[in-house]
């Protein structure tokens, strides 16, 4: 989709746990083609609108619909490469752009939709290496056969080879060469950071969603984790929504800021926009500051 | 040495027709987390089945062996999304709970159907001995142990490194992961349960031409608790070094000491493996940080 595209909107978003709200009547819209972060104090509902988003929590009321390009959802059929002889992506208007509602899809069909994200503690198949944890990302776009996948020769080969070139883009992508057969339990925190990135590039998504990829980090690993960021974002054009912590990144990678304080917006816009916001301001630093 | 050859070639077979059985036991609580008490049962069902296809209906070998599958993957999806999916979120007590109630209601319904009498099938695997190093050995021990070994190979290799496999061990690993990135966690749990009993299928149709078509096979069955106990649960290479271990070590202690013995036996080494090494001797070691 070309980038300034409303991309996903959340609408009226309301999430309760019993007596407890987590999110109430959030309004978010992302562009496609930009980096949108969603910052707040601890407890603020980051990680529930992620969660609404990716399908794992069920709102209580209100809506989240993505556009999507049907074309770019050929996914489960097998196609891991545009078929040969289909026309170049052209103009906006001329591309079959549909709306879907995820709130009521499980996560592993929105998954299918081309979102993909990684989780604030990381959630890796540890015991699988990390080449088989990336090759996971590639099973939306595989055949969905069980009795084809069986047989290792012809096609199922064929599918694999191609799959496992794209996935093999992705390690370049993230330097994550050394560690293709290590079981991804034994690495370090960091590089398991940067797998987990891997594995929902390794999806083709149009919409990225990161929870803290840079939480538990120092300066120096959340620079690489920022430069992996917008290398990934620059070079497969995809849009990322990113809960961050640290306002010096969000400052310097992020197109748009939604901030968010006991579930409710309370800030929205550019970056210098939400800085200057005297809401987030006191949300952060306390009553009185603001003046 | 000639009783050590026969012994040795029978505690191969019946080790590795266990392992097979362990093997759908393990699939199952490997990628879903349930501990099936039924599995006795899904190689009875298994073998009841074939027999009524290839015996009462007079199915040809190969057809009566499709309905065998088709009947195994059917009780497997059923009990799947009928009896365990509701039980999602449950404690593992009351899991197991269900599990062993299932076990009753599948072999009273066999019973139900074919009375307590064992049934007489003909000989799908040939009959006969041969002499190998001066023991007399059966032949379809032989060809039990050939069959389990493919099919043995064939689950390993599915499991460790066919698409689906990995998708199975990817949920066994961490389910909203597993989700996250497209796979469905309910096709993989009707999988594993259609692949246990399948396996229990080949189990329970092997282990009733080299015995007999009766409901000993469900206390055969139970044998796969110290297999699965010694293979730490979820491995699939202590799962068949298991079921080895137990088949060998019952029948040598039912050739040289006591037929009697035997019968306990594996369940001996259960208690002691428990006692050494709780992990199983190939399990994980699972530390429970608080």
């Amino acid at each position: 989709m070309p980038p300034g595209q409303p991309l996903l909107q959340v609408s009226d978003l309301t999430l309760k746990f019993g007596g407890v709200t987590a999110l109430a009547d959030v309004n978010m819209s992302v562009e496609s083609g930009r980096i949108h972060a969603i910052i707040g104090p601890n407890g603020a509902g980051k990680s529930s609108l992620l969660n609404c988003i990716s399908g794992l929590y069920k709102p209580t009321s209100g809506s989240v619909v993505l556009r999507y390009v049907a074309d770019d959802v050929g996914r489960g059929r097998g196609s891991a490469a545009p078929a040969e002889g289909s026309p170049a992506p052209a103009e906006a208007d001329s591309l079959d752009i549909r709306e879907r509602a995820l709130t009521s899809l499980p996560p592993n069909r929105v998954a299918r939709l081309g979102v993909a994200r990684s989780f604030q503690n990381i959630e890796l198949f540890e015991h699988l290496t990390v080449l088989e944890n990336m090759m996971l990302g590639r099973h939306i776009h595989m055949n969905q056969n069980v009795f084809t996948s069986m047989l290792w020769f012809g096609p199922a080969r064929r599918q694999e080879i191609a799959h496992r070139e794209i996935v093999e883009e992705v390690i370049d992508l993230l330097k994550l060469q050394a560690f293709r057969q290590k079981p991804v339990g034994t690495l370090a925190y960091g590089i398991q950071k940067r797998v987990e990135l891997g594995r929902a590039l390794a999806l083709q998504p149009s919409l990225l969603l990161l929870d803290e990829p840079m939480a538990g980090m120092n300066a120096e690993e959340k620079e690489d984790m920022a430069r992996y960021i917008l290398d990934v974002h620059e070079l497969a054009g995809v849009s990322i929504v990113l809960i961050e912590h640290d306002m010096n990144v969000v400052m310097d990678i992020s197109n748009r800021v939604t901030v968010l304080d006991f579930g409710r917006v309370i800030g929205d816009g550019t970056p210098r926009e939400v800085m200057d916001n005297p809401r987030v301001i006191e949300a952060y630093l306390g009553a009185g500051a603001a003046a | 040495m000639s009783t050590f050859v026969t012994l040795l070639v029978i505690g191969l077979s019946e080790g590795a027709i266990l392992a097979l059985a362990a093997l759908g036991f393990v699939l199952i609580f490997k990628a879903t987390g349930v501990i099936n008490f039924a599995q006795g049962e899904f190689l009875l069902i298994g073998a009841y089945s074939f027999y009524t296809a290839f015996v009462i209906m007079q199915l040809p070998i190969v057809l009566a062996l499709l309905v065998g599958v088709l009947v195994a993957v059917i009780v497997g999806v059923v009990v799947e999304r009928f009896i365990l999916r509701p039980m999602v979120g449950q404690s593992h007590i009351s899991i197991i709970m269900v599990t062993i109630g299932l076990a009753s209601v599948l072999s009273a319904i066999v019973q139900m159907f074919y009375g307590t009498q064992p049934r007489a099938m003909p000989p799908i695997l040939p009959r006969g001995s041969v002499s190998i190093l001066g023991g007399s050995v059966p032949v379809n021990r032989l060809w039990a142990i050939v069959i389990c070994a493919v099919v043995l190979g064939l689950l390993t290799w599915f499991f460790q490194k066919s698409r689906h496999g990995v998708a199975m061990r990817a949920v066994a690993d961490d389910q909203q992961a597993a989700m996250t990135v497209g796979i469905s966690v309910r096709r993989v749990f009707a999988l594993s349960w259609a692949l246990a009993a399948i396996s229990a299928l080949i189990a329970g149709v092997t282990l009733a031409d080299v015995t007999a078509v009766e409901m000993n096979i469900v206390n055969f069955g139970l044998l796969v608790f110290p297999v699965v106990i010694m293979g730490g649960l979820d491995s699939v290479p202590g799962t068949i070094v298991g079921g080895l271990t137990i088949g060998l070590v019952s029948q040598f202690v039912s050739g040289y000491m006591d037929p009697g013995l035997a019968e306990i036996v594996p369940y001996i080494v259960l208690v002691l493996v428990l006692l050494v090494r709780p992990y199983g001797v190939f399990g994980e070691k699972r530390i429970e940080r608080v």
